[in-house]
């Protein structure tokens, strides 16, 4: 005899089992947002708000790779669009607030990124990820030769300035809560990005592209718009990058930072909301840690045998790993 | 002198040697990526690093024991085309079923740790490597001087070159090759080893960069980071070109060396970024590229 299968019922089930997951999920944001509030009175703000950089540079990234299925080489390009932009504007229009700097260095990357977008698109797979190293190279170049970069030295002394022209940033604490703000405002429109019916035909694409083109969606078009939110996302990541160090240099638009943005995500876990967090505060730990004892030469070889070791045996990362484990073991 | 378009006659033949030859490089390793891609459906991303190797193992094995430039032209491929098997068989083969995405993050990977290390061994200020003596000197062609190097490296480099193509299209071991292409299961069905057919592929791709490495020693600056740059132009010529054909990826590559080189003499300023804004225009015409088939 089998039992009577109630719709009803199953369907209840369900609910309650996503309103549990909802609980767990908000008691854990609650615990982290806990921690992130004190954690300036513990440990260097600045150093804080370094890793909050990377970690939204590679949550922008993450919307694309891990939930978009499109690997992007060339993410350096907007988190360096960004920070020129910021830099330029607030060393050289005294009258402006920090906040209007930021934006303007987040509407370049996010043009930027329509191009980038509009030109991509059109070859798949590994082809994209060669066209997207390829035009990062042709920012790259145009930042080396332009005049307002300086090229080479890159911009120092960019003056953090006023938010609204009333709150110093030069204080670390008003500096690291404001960043703290943006970066949890960025990772809700993410999670909301996701959740939403367009993050679902996202999923879509990444899973069977034909397949989602025999629905009916007009697949280029997602692949544009979440190609754009996440250069936005980039470019936000680097404006505040450079406002926090008050520096903008060559290094961010170098193929190797859009190589340690892939690391973070690969690493903290891609296609999860908090893997690229996660992995992004491992690669700066690391590289930190690495760079203040006797390997401080070894931090790129060492990087490299990460990527290695995370590709060969968990490509899952750190988080979808624990999601694993949870799982399995607790049902 | 005679002027066109108000550059002296001399300059433009100069720089148009230079940019056949750079595209003799290009042409080559392109054609490993496109051997590779073939077989692997892989993007080898240590592909630069392994043209690095090349050059690096050229110099080191002169100033370590002696080897001069002639032995190291076969010997220095064979070396890094080991590295290759090497590399293709302990790592990419377990990651063989998966997405091809991981594999050229893994590639990716090696070629950061091979360059890491050897930037700690030995600098990025580069190293010095003297040309052979049998080819000191050029010749006065009339209209512009011909260093005898650079011919020789134009020579073998197109030689190469068709002996690829050649062996690839039209002997036994290149049908093996294309059929693997196809289908590789069918073929092992037929009793092809087809793993070691694997790793000979990924083994001589790379060699076809390392020997591209061991042209380059003598000319350009021998550095650790050497192969990362030229690595990425190679890319979009290779996204210009479109990987379905040998024969199209080495024209594309001296094609585009030479127009890198007209640029350099008309517009210099943007002689390192016009093969890129080639491939923005490739892409926004024809995506497949200029000879590719695939979508």
């Amino acid at each position: 005899m089998t039992q009577p299968v109630n719709q009803a019922e199953i369907h209840q089930a369900i609910l309650e089992q996503q309103k549990a997951d909802d609980r767990k999920r908000l008691m854990a944001n609650g615990v982290l947002l806990l921690l992130l509030l004190v954690a300036p009175f513990l440990m260097y703000p600045v150093f804080l708000m370094k890793i909050l950089c990377f970690a939204l540079f590679a949550v922008a990234f993450n919307l694309l790779f891990g939930f978009t299925g499109l690997l992007s080489f060339g993410h350096a390009a907007f988190l360096a669009a960004g920070g020129y932009t910021t830099g330029y504007l607030l060393s050289n229009m005294p009258g402006l607030t920090t906040e209007v700097g930021i934006l303007a260095g987040t509407l370049v990357a996010t043009l930027l990124g329509l191009a980038f977008a509009l030109i991509s698109i059109r070859r798949q797979g590994i082809y994209f990820a060669m066209v997207t190293l390829a035009l990062a190279q042709l920012v790259f170049f145009f930042f080396v030769q332009s005049e307002f970069t300086g090229g080479e030295d890159g911009m120092h002394g960019i003056p953090r300035g006023e938010l609204f022209g009333l709150i110093s940033l030069d204080n670390n604490l008003n500096m690291y809560y404001f960043v703290l703000t943006v970066f949890i405002a960025c990772y809700f429109l993410v999670q909301r990005v996701v959740g939403s019916p367009f993050g679902q035909v996202l999923k879509a694409i990444k899973q069977n592209e034909p397949r989602a083109v025999s629905l009916g969606y007009k697949v280029d078009r997602y692949k544009v718009l979440a190609f754009v939110i996440s250069a936005a996302l980039a470019g936000l990541a680097g404006s505040m990058k450079s406002v926090v160090f008050q520096l903008a240099s060559l290094n961010d638009a170098h193929w190797h930072m859009s190589g340690e943005v892939i690391l973070m995500t690969l690493v903290g876990g891609m296609g999860t909301l908090l893997g690229p967090v996660v992995g992004a505060t491992f690669v700066v730990n690391v590289e930190y840690q690495l760079s203040q004892g006797p390997l401080r030469d070894w931090v790129d070889p060492i990087l490299g045998g990460v990527f290695v070791l995370t590709v060969l045996a968990f490509r899952s990362g750190i988080v979808g790993e624990i999601q694993k484990f949870m799982k399995k073991n607790m049902g | 002198m005679s002027m066109i378009f108000g550059v002296p006659l001399a300059v433009l033949w100069g720089q148009l040697l230079i940019g056949i030859i750079n595209g003799a490089f290009y042409a080559l390793l392109s054609l490993g990526l496109a051997v590779i891609f073939g077989l692997l459906k892989i993007i080898n991303f240590a592909h630069g690093a392994m043209y690095m190797l090349g050059a690096m193992c050229t110099v080191l094995l002169f100033d370590y024991l002696g080897i001069n430039y002639w032995v190291a032209l076969f010997l220095a491929p064979v070396l890094v085309g080991l590295v290759g098997v090497v590399i293709e068989y302990f790592l990419l083969r377990r990651i063989a079923g998966q997405d091809h995405i991981y594999s050229l993050l893994l590639t990716f990977g090696v070629a950061l740790m091979l360059q890491g290390v050897l930037t700690n061994f030995f600098g990025v200020s580069g190293l010095r490597y003297s040309m052979p003596d049998t080819f000191q000197g050029g010749m006065n062609l009339g209209f512009m001087f011909l260093p005898y190097y650079r011919a020789w490296v134009i020579v073998v480099a197109l030689l190469v070159c068709f002996g690829t193509w050649f062996m690839i299209e039209k002997t036994k071991l290149g049908s093996y090759l294309r059929a693997g292409t196809e289908d590789a299961q069918l073929m092992q069905g037929f009793g092809i080893n087809v793993p070691l057919l694997v790793s000979l592929t990924y083994g001589f791709g790379v060699m076809l960069a390392a020997f591209a490495g061991v042209l380059a020693a003598p000319i350009y600056s021998v550095t650790p980071v050497m192969g990362s740059h030229i690595l990425i132009v190679v890319f979009a010529v290779v996204v210009i070109g479109g990987m379905g054909s040998i024969g199209g990826a080495i024209i594309t590559g001296v094609l585009m060396g030479v127009v890198e080189g007209l640029t350099k003499t008309f517009y210099p300023p943007a002689s390192s970024a016009v093969i890129f804004l080639v491939m923005v225009v490739v892409l926004l015409i024809r995506p497949t590229g200029l000879f590719g088939k695939e979508a």
